[in-house]
């Protein structure tokens, strides 16, 4: 293996404060604030907080450092990494870039509907009916749940404005885009969410929303599924086992601490959600005290809780556009740097296969993103199918994905051991056993249970009361095209000089063609 | 706001924004090579 190659060069974050802000950027995004706090309401209140702190500790952060170590080794996005991993491994990779590039492109569209609330927040544009506003004024849904491609203009140009700020961002590198753009938007999103959590919790009927999310219901410990439930948060909030963190990792340096790095990730990530929860919940609790009703009467999440519920929140308080503001321009931060972690999975997988440069390639596989998200979703049956991608693209192709890379690490290669030597060797908080327990065995039978009950409860339910025609095609249809498509992507040649062998070893002195984090190329 | 729920957020503070004071306190304390 002693090839000495010098290839292009693979860019490098400035040190390890910009990789960890833009990892938080990518964990932290829209479920954070709209999917953990109904979440923990639904199982159990403060009582989830004991399933969520085990999850984090056994699942999540582990697979961060799990994400981190094949990365950092590898020094590719998942694809290159799995390959150097192991030959027969790098469909896993692919199968990991298409899960984001599904994703990314109905993504986008949740940006811009924040993005166009934002301004409809400044005169309350919905009026006294938000949910009439959402669906019939502004995303103009037709009501019938089929698939079509009548356009609505305001979600279109909005889409586009976000992907064009995407591709930006991208195209200014991993240093000057991603890394810039998460050192802005990052603390501004903690300094707009940390003003309206202030706000919310001097609301009338703030303490009556805290009381209901924290007050504990001890058996619901007993459940097996609010443990599920916990991990499932834990695993889609991280954005572990998809891709993100590799390619983030592949960036750094050749000595970066890494395991040290991915405590401060976790817990930011956990620390912002249980804030969201209580800005949420306060702002609930002033919500149904003014319409003179029980929490659990206006509790909701998701697209329900930011697009219906807090723009009625918004309209029934003083100052209501300036907390309109806080909120959907926290939704956008959130959302877009998470966006950006997301599409760069796929910008990078292409250019470590073909060698593209940066800017062409952001175009290429950027430019098909934006065109897919924009023929498919800002339309009059937009919503419906928006629903049902995101659906099968979660709870299939990220845990899909996660289950069979852990099977394929863990216990087909068995690869463990050595991830977990290379995180001892650059790091200050080691790892023995328990990481080999919680990422070997405890994960994948937790992400095995969670995709056989899907996919069992999909066959036998459908989705949501939607047609199975259009559950087949975005839902079924979509995650099948993505698994055949990563195969053959992994039977395409590499480009010529690429080391697929090189894997970072910090036993081995440095070459001068192996500069730390730079080649892409390098000794063995 | 009842004792429990008042004891479980306190908590929920505590361990998530403490492990987060601690885990940002053990890398600052383990600074990386900068010639790396």
């Amino acid at each position: 293996m002693a090839q000495h190659e010098v290839t292009h060069k693979r860019e490098v974050w400035s040190g390890r404060s910009v990789f960890i802000m833009a990892a938080i950027g990518s964990a932290v995004g829209l479920g954070n604030i709209w999917r953990f706090p109904y979440i923990a309401y639904e199982n159990g209140g403060g009582a989830f907080l004991i399933p969520y702190l085990v999850a984090l500790l056994t699942a999540g952060i582990p697979l961060l450092f799990l994400d981190y170590a094949i990365g950092h080794k590898f020094r590719g996005a998942p694809p290159l990494a799995f390959r150097r991993l192991r030959r027969g491994a790098e469909f896993i990779g692919w199968w990991q870039v298409l899960v984001c590039f599904v994703i990314g492109v109905y993504y986008a569209v949740i940006v811009a509907w924040a993005l166009r609330y934002t301004f409809f927040s400044l005169t309350e544009a919905w009026g006294d009916d938000p949910e009439g506003f959402l669906i019939e004024d502004f995303l103009q849904q037709d009501g019938d749940a089929t698939f079509g491609l009548s356009f609505v203009p305001g979600v279109a140009w909005t889409l586009l404005l976000v992907w064009i700020a995407v591709l930006g961002v991208l195209a200014l590198g991993v240093q000057r885009g991603i890394g810039n753009a998460n050192r802005f938007f990052v603390p501004l999103l903690v300094l707009l969410f940390a003003v309206l959590v202030v706000r919310s919790l001097t609301l009338e009927g703030a303490t009556d929303g805290l009381n209901a999310f924290f007050s504990p219901d001890w058996s619901a410990l007993t459940d097996t599924g609010v443990w599920i439930a916990a991990y499932g948060q834990i695993f889609f909030s991280l954005s572990v086992a998809f891709g993100i963190m590799v390619t983030y990792s592949s960036y750094l340096k050749r000595k970066t601490n890494l395991t040290g790095s991915g405590l401060v990730v976790g817990f930011s990530n956990s620390s912002f959600e249980v804030l969201a929860g209580i800005g949420v919940f306060s702002a609930l609790g002033f919500m149904a005290q003014a319409q003179g009703v029980q929490i659990s009467e206006v509790v909701a999440g998701g697209i329900g809780l930011a697009f219906i519920a807090f723009p009625a929140i918004i309209s029934s308080m003083p100052g209501g556009p300036f907390f309109g503001v806080l909120f959907f321009g926290s939704l956008v931060f959130a959302g877009f740097t998470s966006m950006i972690s997301i599409i760069q999975v796929t910008v990078s997988a292409f250019q470590d296969k073909t060698g593209m440069s940066k800017v062409p390639a952001v175009l290429a596989v950027g430019g098909v993103s934006a065109i897919v998200s924009l023929l498919l979703f800002p339309t009059t049956t937009g919503l419906n199918t928006l629903d049902v991608v995101d659906r099968f693209a979660n709870q299939f192709g990220i845990v899909g994905v996660a289950f069979v890379a852990l099977v394929v690490v863990a216990w087909i290669y068995r690869r463990l051991p050595e991830l977990r030597d290379h995180l001892n060797s650059v790091s200050s908080f080691k790892i023995g056993a328990g990481w080999m327990f919680f990422t070997g065995i405890l994960t994948p039978i937790l992400l095995g249970y969670m995709l056989f009950s899907e996919i069992r409860d999909r066959i036998r339910d459908g989705y949501g009361g939607l047609p199975d025609s259009l559950v087949l095609a975005f839902g079924w249809s979509v995650q099948a095209a993505v698994i055949v498509l990563a195969v053959v992507l992994s039977f395409i040649p590499w480009r010529k000089g690429i080391d697929l062998e090189y894997e970072l070893d910090e036993n081995r002195p440095l070459t001068p063609s192996a500069t730390d984090g730079t080649s892409s190329g390098g000794t063995q | 706001m009842s004792g429990a729920a008042i004891g479980m957020m306190f908590l929920a503070l505590i361990t998530l924004w403490g492990g987060l004071l601690l885990s940002i306190l053990h890398l600052r304390r383990h600074p990386d090579d900068p010639d790396a």
